[in-house]
């Protein structure tokens, strides 16, 4: 179905070649995964599958790509548009239309496909995804997950052969990404569509994967099979890690696989352990940063924040989630005094901070908002860190030097918007580091990162609470959470519904447990790292219950460092 | 007949000869009580028959413009008027102009009856306006490009996109006015507006490439089977066409219908070409389009009568012609006539809020519920 020989791809001025010498066949009816660190060329791939490479792009394709029988050379996306759909990052950036039944229709509209099919594709694909609410709805006043679901019927209308996605559930809360990774899988086991997606949260798709392509360094390997490609890819999930920590073999890609797989162990710590597999205390500081008495956010009719009170203190951080719409943004742009709230009291180090301004407000609050291309406004990195260290009255340097830490190996004379979306959020979090404020909110700040760099992050992070910050991290995801945070908010309708120790909020949560947990109930871990160090397999030995604990028990529980009780 | 009137959104083309037949009754009187009457007609359709979101609400924009439209027009007289005749309500200093700018006084004495005219010539233009803004509330200007001719559906596009940028602007624009304060800078000064400009525009420049990526993804602009030149040619016998149309409905608008003024028949004159040449290249064009469209409005009893119910009082105000009914009595001073039969004209054009078709109850209810 798609066909690449020999393909090498470089865009104009740019030094290296962003995909190299690419060969592989895809068949049809498979759902292919391409995986990949932040910036190694996915999306450069997955854009060559329907000719915006280098058609739209410019630039220089080598060799040849086949799709459907044509070759991409001399087919432009347009005369492409029958046979593959694409379905780019950002949904809302690319409906043309603004109602949904109109959007789903508009492909059909450009390929000249007679009226009576038209309504008959659409009123299916209204079932097909379950959009059929929705068909009058305005595009804007969607869910994350509903747009992503209305883009990807949008090109499906036109019954194409073959269906790109470039990650398609970045931006979704754990729920929505599961409706829309299973109206793909529908896609492919009902209709034989052949789908390749991109995307960095493996944990979400690798166990729905026929077939894993590796970009790593601007090269792609050829088709593997999942576990084989998890062993050798550069990114893995955290069920993964965890099956080559229990050196589980075959290598478990599902959390179900992994559980079964992994009962001896499991059995053998919970004996270890006598039962008392107590989660530890919730930690918590003791000296307020801010407090919210009573907030109360409303827009028109609609209300967003319910009589909310909460404090967060310093040295602490706070993970918030919620589905999409469910006010994590507002309440963080309540702390930081973008929004006032309709009643209610919120104060930051004892001064309300929309009071704020300059480089007070820097030293007391930082927020990294979901847009980080907002706060952008220089013409090279370099400019933009030394504008940030005399805004907050640092030392010259210091900007570039935290840059570094979160992004290594970055070309100071970039211009910040040729970056990745992961690369400039890091760039704007750096910025906003600068001013080692007190209360720092960061809002979904893991989109387009990879593992490696999300444990950059993570660490920053951490550095920064251990000095004394406190701090908020509005997002999705589970495992970002898992690893990092000490406290649990979630947020639902406005209501703050739960309130707890990360680890016990986690660890009882269907829906927003990690994979280790899942794997590991009723035991208390949520990541890899909270494991006991030592874990011999259990084929080397005898039986499970000849072992010596002791082997494998130093059981440390190495999380988030530096916060004195 | 039941269906034909059941909740639905009216054909966007009725809405808007119901709103050009308004608006051309407005521009040929400036009798205030009639010019009244149509703004209330106007308003009360809007009333009932508005879409939801943005847009429904603009009529109350086009309203507050108006207002400032009648003002401007008023200090303009006041400042630049040559009332020549009528009673002098007061005197301003006359400044002297050079020789060049003969025929212009700035300054001097104000008269009731020149203001007075200025006023109700003002409230004309406002009026006007307001038909437009109508018709904005109650046609979402992208359904527009569903009855735009095949041939000029790829301009379309761009001007509806364009259309609802700006909205957009104006949210991108507080955005990254909070975004400067995050950043502990100031929003004041001709620096601050320089440095908010670069990611407004290097957003609005993102959004257009990714839309045009999409766009061209989803198929827009595949080969018609014509030749560049062929294409190139239709466009321009259309648009030359249209805009042909345009110079002669104004001139028969501005110099009256009646065959025998040089205006007017000039004005026929341009209205058959323009008529011609865009049908012409509309359906020369329109011929290779291999586009289909996906559930078109349909053209039933009601869009009918709307378009009827709004060209009446048009119909009616250019037969009067120059009857002393439509001027408002400005000169000499005294109170505006009420005319009864252009009032019951104006009166039927607002019957559109009844005999139209409910706006669908799916269609404004749940889009003004955010998610």
């Amino acid at each position: 179905m798609i066909e690449f020989s020999d393909v090498s791809v470089k865009y104009d001025g740019a030094p290296d070649w962003s995909i190299q010498s690419a060969q592989f066949v895809i068949p049809e009816g498979e759902l292919a995964l391409v995986v990949g660190s932040t910036g190694s060329g996915k999306s450069t791939l997955l854009s060559c599958i329907n000719g915006l490479v280098p058609h739209f792009t410019g630039g220089t394709l080598a060799g040849q790509v086949i799709v459907a029988g044509r070759d991409t050379a001399d087919h432009p996306p347009r005369a492409l548009a029958d046979v593959v759909g694409m379905v780019r990052q950002d949904p809302l950036a690319g409906f043309v239309t603004d109602v949904v039944e109109d959007e789903l229709a508009y492909t059909m509209e450009s390929l000249g496909i007679a009226p009576a099919v038209m309504r008959r594709r659409v009123e299916e694909t209204l079932d097909l995804l379950g959009l059929a609410p929705l068909r009058t709805r305005t595009l804007r006043t969607l869910s994350g997950g509903e747009r992503q679901r209305v883009a990807i019927g949008s090109v499906l209308t036109a019954q194409p052969k073959v269906l790109v996605l470039d990650e398609p559930t970045s931006a979704l809360d754990p729920q929505a990404a599961e409706d829309v990774l299973a109206a793909i899988q529908r896609l492919v086991h009902d209709l034989g569509l052949t789908v390749l997606l991109s995307e960095h949260r493996l944990e979400r798709v690798v166990q729905y994967a026929d077939q894993i392509l590796i970009v790593q360094d601007h090269r792609v390997t050829q088709f593997l099979d999942p576990a084989a490609a998890m062993l050798e890819s550069p990114v893995t999930p955290p069920v993964v890690d965890l099956g080559a920590r229990l050196r589980l073999n075959p290598l478990p890609l599902s959390v179900r696989d992994a559980r079964r797989a992994a009962r001896p162990q499991r059995e053998l710590l919970l004996a270890e352990q006598n039962g008392q597999a107590e989660p530890p205390a919730a930690r918590r500081g003791t000296t307020p940063i801010a407090q919210i008495d009573k907030g109360h956010l409303r827009y028109g009719n609609q209300i967003v924040l319910r009589q909310l009170s909460t404090s967060i203190q310093a040295g602490t951080i706070t993970g918030l989630m919620g589905r999409n719409g469910a006010g994590k943004s507002s309440l963080l742009r309540l702390l930081v005094g973008a929004e006032s709230a309709t009643s209610g009291r919120v104060q930051v180090g004892g001064v309300d901070p929309k009071s704020l301004r300059g480089a007070s407000l820097l030293a007391k609050v930082a927020y990294v908002p979901q847009e980080p291309d907002d706060l952008l406004w220089a013409e090279t990195i370099e400019q933009e860190c030394l504008a940030a260290d005399a805004d907050a009255n640092k030392a010259v340097g210091t900007t570039q030097q935290l840059l570094s830490q979160l992004l290594p190996g970055l070309d100071p004379t970039t211009h910040p918007r040729d970056l990745s979306i992961g690369s400039r959020l890091m760039l704007v979090l750096a910025i906003m580091l600068a001013g080692d404020a007190e209360l720092l909110l960061l809002d979904e700040p893991t989109r387009g990162l990879d593992y490696a760099a999300k444990d950059r992050l993570s660490a920053v992070i951490r550095s920064h609470a251990a000095q004394g910050a406190a701090v908020v991290v509005a997002t999705h995801d589970v495992e970002f959470v898992a690893g990092l945070c000490d406290r649990l908010m979630i947020l639902a309708d406005g209501d703050l519904v739960t309130d707890d120790s990360a680890q016990s909020a986690l660890l009882d949560s269907a829906m927003f447990a990690p994979q280790v947990a899942k794997v590991m109930a009723p035991l208390p871990y949520l990541t890899v790292t909270d494991l006991p160090l030592q874990f011999p397999p259990l084929a080397e030995t005898e039986s499970a219950a000849n072992l010596n604990p002791a082997d494998f028990l130093p059981a440390e529980t190495n999380r988030s460092g530096g916060l004195d009780e | 007949m039941a269906a034909t009137f059941a909740p639905r959104l009216l054909h966007p083309g009725a809405w808007w000869l119901w709103a050009l037949g308004l608006a051309v009754a407005a521009s040929r009187t400036t009798n205030p009580i009639l010019l009244i009457a149509i703004a209330v007609a106007a308003g009360i359709v809007v009333a009932e028959r508005r879409v939801a979101g943005p847009w429904g609400r603009s009529f109350s924009l086009f309203v507050k413009l108006g207002v400032l439209i009648i003002a401007i027009r008023m200090v303009v007289e006041i400042l630049l008027g040559t009332s020549a005749f009528g009673t002098v309500l007061f005197t301003l200093p006359e400044l002297p102009l050079p020789e060049w700018m003969a025929g212009v006084t700035l300054g001097g004495a104000v008269t009731a009856d020149a203001l007075l005219l200025a006023a109700y010539e003002g409230l004309r233009l406002a009026v006007m306006l307001l038909c437009v803004g109508a018709a904005n509330s109650l046609v979402n200007p992208s359904r527009l490009l569903r009855i735009v001719p095949a041939a000029l559906y790829e301009v379309g596009v761009a001007v509806v996109i364009c259309l609802t940028f700006v909205p957009l602007l104006v949210a991108d624009t507080q955005r990254i006015r909070v975004a400067r304060r995050l950043r502990g800078r100031t929003n004041r000064g001709p620096k601050a507006w320089g440095q908010m400009v670069i990611p407004l525009f290097a957003g609005a420049l993102d959004s257009s490439v990714a839309l045009a990526a999409s766009m061209d993804s989803r198929g827009y602009g595949r080969n018609t089977g014509l030749t560049k030149r062929a294409r190139a040619l239709n466009a321009v016998m259309l648009l030359v066409g249209l805009l042909g149309v345009a110079i002669g409905l104004y001139g028969l608008l501005q110099g009256g219908a009646s065959v025998g003024s040089g205006a007017a028949n000039l004005g026929w004159a341009m209205l058959f070409v323009g008529l011609v040449l865009a049908m012409l290249g509309g359906g020369l064009s329109g011929r290779r389009v291999t586009r289909t469209r996906y559930r078109p409005d349909p053209w039933r009893l009601p869009e009918t009568l709307v378009v009827l119910a709004g060209a009446l009082p048009a119909v009616v105000f250019i037969a009067l012609g120059d009857a002393a009914v439509l001027t408002g009595g400005a000169s000499p001073l005294g109170w505006p006539t009420v005319p009864l039969w252009p009032l019951l004209a104006i009166a039927v054009a607002a019957a559109p809020s009844f005999i139209s078709p409910p706006v669908t109850t799916a269609a404004s209810k749940r889009e003004s519920v955010p998610a």
